[in-house]
């Protein structure tokens, strides 16, 4: 480092600055060069989250009623036609762990993005009424009794995503339409008054429905995770490629978001088209999740607190380490719905908060 | 450097600012001084390139803001506001690495000579020792020179390394506001050691007469958005300016200790203020 230093003053407090590393609880920086230290950090927090991920992909599908080994299902010297337990594996169980992956991965960096968008760390990806819209239009489906598919790919999912980007785009419009530039503050309100005013539509239609179809909908409202086959995700890969290669541009600018609008402006930072960009993945990430599983509570709120506890605030960490963890959780506690009560399958999301909440609150505690 | 020239700004339909003009010299110290209201948050706005005139042209070296990009812009001119919350929790190198924002690409990471340019700033602004502190546990002295030093990282380098004449600009909003005296002292000698080491050139938004009379050489006294005098703080500065400024009657003299103008307040004048006050 020294080789680059022709400005000593910034150099010469090191001990001190040892000093007072010790006595804080900010991520630490352990070396003067922070590339060097951004990476290890990335690469610590990814092998550790991202092999959580892919071991809970791994062991998720061997647990169920039919008992299977690894080794069987990767036993090459059976043809797939007669292995039994690489049927279970891949076609019965792989899509619904898959399922959990994407789902929890787009929850929490939702959450993420959404909380850094509203500079508000109670945001969740559900806040501004996208799973809301996504309700009313699975619901209306479920009531209306509307075709069971369409282009191959049931109209359920479709009419929530459709509800998700509706609810989505009046929020947008309501937040750009007379301010100069996009008012979170509007985005905020307009998002939790359509959350209330799509929900009293649910209300008034469960209510006056018949009861196979309150139950089903009520079903679908708790959130699951069978997705039955590859199709669903297959269907709904594209939507959250491209909502996760937008994420992709919004970390650094999300850092600066925090300082308040004006100083990132002054920074340099294109507020509009950060905060459309945000808006746009986040709304599109939740809507293709919801569509796929249904509304899923708690990831996209706990994840990214958690995340921040872990390794600090900085986004390029925050957001892939809080996908990775996302998924593993959402996959975790699916099995465990699947397999605490058996054959009697539990909501996914009555696991996720009843699991993840109590040790939410410890952490707090013991930050504190 | 910096040329404002017959600028108007209305939010929506109500005025805020009518026909302001002032140039600011490269190096130069200027306060803006005015009561609650008359503009001053709105004209630095302006200056940093956050909204555009709804009349009039402000131009950097000759150059509208408006055709200026927002990078090519933020590496020159730097804004500190009147007090910065952060949403989440950063540490303080982290807060002054923020400033490098407008040197790096999308995908780009801070690399060893933005570490050194941040750490730099720091130090500038005597908060070096403070580098891995958690932002939030800091005083409120602390934080302004945080991001004092996070506003310099956007510059670069120090003007007078690379030999240039320095032209960057700092836009401070009422940097005292909510600071006690000893830091207000901090503040104001931050301020003219940038100003006198770096030559950076620096605007102070503030109604606090007595500390823009220790720091500011040049001041425009702004009222109800428009200007009431502009020039060398020592003339402009007078019983009758400050009695059209604030509706106060004050006795203005040159304090030997302290080396400056000071301004004591005696009276607020009665009610038929210019203002329409009903008190």
């Amino acid at each position: 480092m020294a080789t680059m230093n022709n400005e000593p003053t910034g150099f010469t407090k090191r001990p001190s600055r040892r000093l007072s590393a010790s006595a804080t609880k900010a991520p630490l920086v352990p070396s003067a060069d922070r590339r060097w230290s951004l990476r290890r950090r990335l690469t610590v927090a990814l092998g550790g989250f991202g092999g959580l991920a892919i071991i809970t992909l791994i062991v998720a599908p061997l647990v169920g009623p039919t008992p299977i080994t690894l080794a069987r299902v990767f036993d090459t010297s059976v043809p797939f036609t007669e292995n039994v337990d690489a049927q279970i594996f891949f076609i019965a169980r792989l899509p619904r762990a898959l399922a959990g992956i994407l789902v929890g991965a787009s929850l929490a960096v939702a959450g993420v993005v959404f909380q850094a968008l509203l500079r508000n760390p109670l945001a969740t990806p559900f806040t501004l009424g996208v799973s809301a819209g996504a309700s009313l239009g699975a619901m209306l489906v479920i009531t209306l009794g509307l075709p069971v598919a369409m282009v191959g790919i049931p109209a359920v999912p479709i009419a929530s995503l459709l509800g998700s980007l509706g609810a989505a785009s009046v929020v947008y419009t309501m937040a750009t339409l007379r301010h100069r530039g996009l008012s979170t503050t509007v985005l905020l309100l307009a998002g939790v008054t359509l959350n209330s005013f799509f929900s009293a539509i649910i209300m008034f239609v469960q209510y006056s429905s018949d009861f196979a179809q309150t139950f089903q909908t009520v079903r679908w409202l708790m959130g699951n995770l069978d997705v039955g086959g590859f199709q669903p995700i297959l269907a709904a890969l594209p939507l959250l490629g491209i909502a996760f290669v937008m994420f992709g541009t919004l970390p650094r600018a999300l850092n600066l978001l925090t300082l308040g609008s004006d100083s990132a402006a002054a920074r340099g930072v294109d507020i509009l088209r950060v905060q459309r960009v945000a808006f746009l993945s986040a709304s599109l990430a939740t809507g293709a999740a919801v569509s796929l599983s249904g509304p899923i509570g708690f990831i996209g709120i706990v994840i990214p607190h958690l995340i921040r506890l872990v390794v600090g605030a900085d986004h390029r960490i925050v957001m892939p380490a809080s996908a990775c963890l996302g998924a593993a959780f959402l996959v975790a506690c699916d099995v465990a719905a699947r397999s605490v009560m058996a054959p009697l399958e539990l909501p996914v999301g009555v696991i996720t908060a009843l699991t993840g909440g109590p040790f939410f609150l410890w952490l707090l505690v013991r930050q504190r | 450097m910096l040329q404002v020239a017959n600028v108007s700004f209305a939010y929506e339909k109500h005025l805020v600012l009518s026909d302001v003009s002032f140039d600011l010299a490269p190096g130069g110290l200027l306060g803006i001084l005015g009561p609650n209201g008359s503009g001053k948050t709105t004209l630095l706005r302006l200056l940093g390139g956050l909204l555009r005139p709804s009349a009039g042209q402000i131009l950097l070296d000759g150059r509208d803001l408006g055709s200026i990009t927002k990078a090519g812009l933020a590496k020159r001119m730097a804004m500190v506001p009147q007090e910065t919350y952060l949403a989440f929790d950063y540490s303080v190198l982290e807060v002054a690495l923020m400033g490098r924002y407008p040197h790096l690409r999308t995908f780009e990471v801070e690399g060893p000579e933005d570490v050194e340019v941040a750490r730099a700033a720091l130090a500038e602004t005597g908060t070096a020792n403070l580098e891995q502190r958690s932002f939030m546990t800091l005083s409120g002295g602390e934080k302004q020179r945080v991001v004092i030093a996070s506003a310099l990282a956007q510059f670069g380098r120090r003007a007078t390394d690379t030999g240039r004449r320095p032209v960057e600009a700092l836009l401070l909003d009422e940097p005292t506001a909510s600071l006690d005296l000893g830091y207000q002292l901090d503040i104001a000698s931050t301020i003219r050691r940038l100003n006198n080491d770096r030559s950076t050139a620096i605007v102070i938004s503030t109604h606090d007469l007595n500390f823009a009379a220790s720091v500011c050489e040049q001041v425009v006294l702004l009222r109800q958005g428009c200007i009431l005098a502009a020039g060398p703080i020592h003339e402009i500065l007078r019983p009758d300016t400050v009695k059209d400024l604030y509706n106060v009657d004050a006795v203005v003299e040159h304090h030997a200790k302290a080396g400056h103008l000071t301004i004591v307040p005696l009276a607020r004048r009665a009610i038929d203020t210019p203002y329409g006050h009903n008190e």
